[in-house]
């Protein structure tokens, strides 16, 4: 029984570190740079992915076996494209401003690798459950990572994180720009590499 | 297979007309919200508002004690750094900008973005009298620019004054139109 | 004057992968060489131009009359899937020296963000070209995708050709791979962005 739990956490555990979809499998790329701005922005944008992921492998285990072989990519992008759309009219009508902030890159999760690798990677041989927590591991872990570089460009390029602000100026405009993007997340994956990889 | 994807496609495509129908009031709703917090924040308290109304090129609206009309909330946009800047001014008959606010824009986050979160910026227009130019201090006005932010400023700026020269102009021409 | 606008706007200014990050996987997964970065780069600029041309179609004359807007994101990438296969196979039989060439890249490209991303922006956000704001045209959306696609070719190309000299530099170990290359990303992101201003 204790064997059972530890396995099912696991499967969650395993995408904070381990298999984490930012710095080790390195995975949507596009949310990751764009959306973390600010802390908040990147814990929203983490979360947004998360729903559609834990539906979507959920969806795609239950649906695995009914589906023929050559067109099951064509299937999961449809179902995946319909958690999307779900998501999107849902945020429009319960949270509009966080919908007008993180703009495009909603309906961009439809592409957004983390979810169809996850798909074909685990969901299409697993059963629904293990598929779900699956989900909700990578999920977290994706969470987790969008926070962690919004937090560290909010501080350095406003002064502030979750809009609470100790630094009084401006902070370093560039990391709130395209080029902080990309360099936040090399450091933080250089960091990543030298004390959390195994 | 074909069957299948199209079996799969059709029903994809009916959860989500329903799950449409069923947002679609929530999401009208918010729409209309957000409108009238955006209209109730730039104008005094008091008085009856009315519908939408059009005239020049603007959509406007006006709140009036009686017959007079107390103040204007203007819908004025104007072109920034990213693409257009919308915002609800709200202007008195003598064309002091009582305040305002941004009902969109697509400005850069951590730059022109602060012109909706950056307090000193947002708080000059309170109040801002008549006498006062709506200009940039640095194209020289009386308007203090978002730091690093200048394009954002001087659109944000020019729709503000266009939304005042238009109540002017309402004014001017006739009366308790 | 307004499409010459658009060109060095999408290509320099807004650099889709530079300031707007879409595509950014494929970017980093395949710009190991110049030789294969150049055929991606081809493969996209192909795609996203014929992608966006069709969307724009369906979305103008299907989605938005029958009031289906909302079956945008779904109807979008179903057709952007069926268009890579398509290519796929008439590259197959009309070119295949050309195929050679771009066939492995064309199946990466459904999930390509970079295709939604401007089959998406087209049809929803306004435009500020040539002082007013308005929705793009069907002539002006395909130039627009066409120049956004270039831009994406040249930083891919120019990554890649830095990135071939990268590999043959010590790098320290937790620097090496992609933690280096994002760093590398960054400094060229700052010299975009001094193209800002120019239009």
């Amino acid at each position: 029984m204790e064997d059972r739990i530890m396995s099912k956490l696991s499967l969650i555990t395993k995408g904070f570190i381990k298999d984490n979809p930012t710095f080790v499998l390195v995975l949507g790329m596009c949310p990751t740079l764009a959306t973390t701005t600010s802390a908040l922005n990147g814990l929203e944008m983490g979360l947004a992915t998360l729903f559609v992921l834990v539906l979507s492998n959920m969806a795609i285990s239950a649906l695995a076996p009914l589906v023929p072989d050559k067109v099951h990519i064509p299937v999961y992008i449809v179902v995946i494209a319909t958690f999307v759309t779900v998501l999107q009219l849902l945020m429009q009508a319960y949270v509009p401003s966080v919908y007008a902030q993180l703009g495009l890159f909603i309906p961009l999760i439809v592409v957004n690798c983390i979810v169809l690798g996850r798909a074909e990677a685990f969901a299409n041989k697993n059963g629904v459950i293990d598929s779900a927590l699956d989900g909700l591991g990578i999920g977290i872990g994706f969470t987790m990572s969008l926070t962690a570089i919004g937090v560290v460009r909010e501080i350095l390029g406003s002064g502030s994180v979750f809009g609470l602000k100790f630094i009084p100026g401006d902070g370093i405009l560039a990391f709130v720009m395209a080029p902080g993007a990309f360099m936040v997340l090399g450091y933080l994956m250089v960091l990543f590499n030298k004390y959390l990889k195994k | 297979m074909v069957l299948c994807l199209t079996l799969v496609c059709l029903f994809c495509g009916s959860i989500l007309g329903v799950i449409y129908a069923v947002t679609q009031k929530p999401i009208a709703q918010a729409a209309q919200k957000a409108l009238v917090e955006s209209i109730s924040k730039v104008l005094p308290e008091g008085g009856e508002l009315s519908d939408a109304q059009q005239s020049q090129g603007f959509e406007y609206y006006t709140l009036t004690d009686g017959e007079v009309v107390t103040a204007y909330a203007v819908k004025s946009s104007a072109i920034g750094f990213g693409g257009s800047l919308t915002l609800m001014v709200g202007v008195l008959p003598d064309g002091t900008v009582y305040n305002t606010s941004v009902l969109s824009h697509s400005e850069t986050p951590g730059l022109g973005a602060k012109c909706s979160t950056d307090k000193t910026f947002m708080e000059q227009w309170k109040n801002l009298g008549a006498d006062k130019s709506l200009k940039l201090k640095k194209d020289g006005g009386d308007i203090d620019a978002i730091t690093a932010s200048t394009i954002t400023s001087r659109a944000y700026t020019l729709a503000v004054s266009n939304a005042v020269e238009f109540v002017k102009s309402m004014n001017g021409g006739q009366n308790n139109e | 004057m307004e499409y010459f606008l658009i060109i060095i706007s999408s290509i320099f200014v807004n650099n889709i992968l530079l300031s707007q990050f879409l595509g950014i996987c494929p970017f980093l997964g395949v710009s190991n060489k110049l030789s294969t970065a150049t055929g991606m780069s081809g493969a996209v600029c192909f795609v996203i131009t014929l992608a966006t041309v069709v969307t724009y179609l369906v979305n103008q004359y299907l989605l938005l009359p029958f009031g289906l807007g909302f079956l945008q994101t779904i109807a979008f990438i179903l057709i952007i899937a069926a268009l890579v296969q398509m290519v796929e196979i008439v590259l197959k039989k009309i070119s295949p020296s050309l195929y050679q060439a771009l066939g492995i890249f064309l199946p990466l490209i459904t999930t390509n963000c970079a295709v939604l991303g401007v089959a998406i922006t087209v049809v929803t956000k306004e435009f500020t070209f040539g002082g007013e704001s308005h929705m793009l045209n069907l002539a002006e959306a395909t130039v627009y995708a066409l120049a956004t696609s270039l831009g994406y070719g040249l930083a891919m190309i120019l990554f890649a050709g830095l990135r071939e000299h990268l590999a043959m530099n010590d790098v320290p170990k937790a620097f090496k791979g992609l933690p280096i290359a994002l760093i590398t990303v960054s400094i060229m992101a700052m010299a975009f962005l001094g193209f800002t201003g120019i239009i």
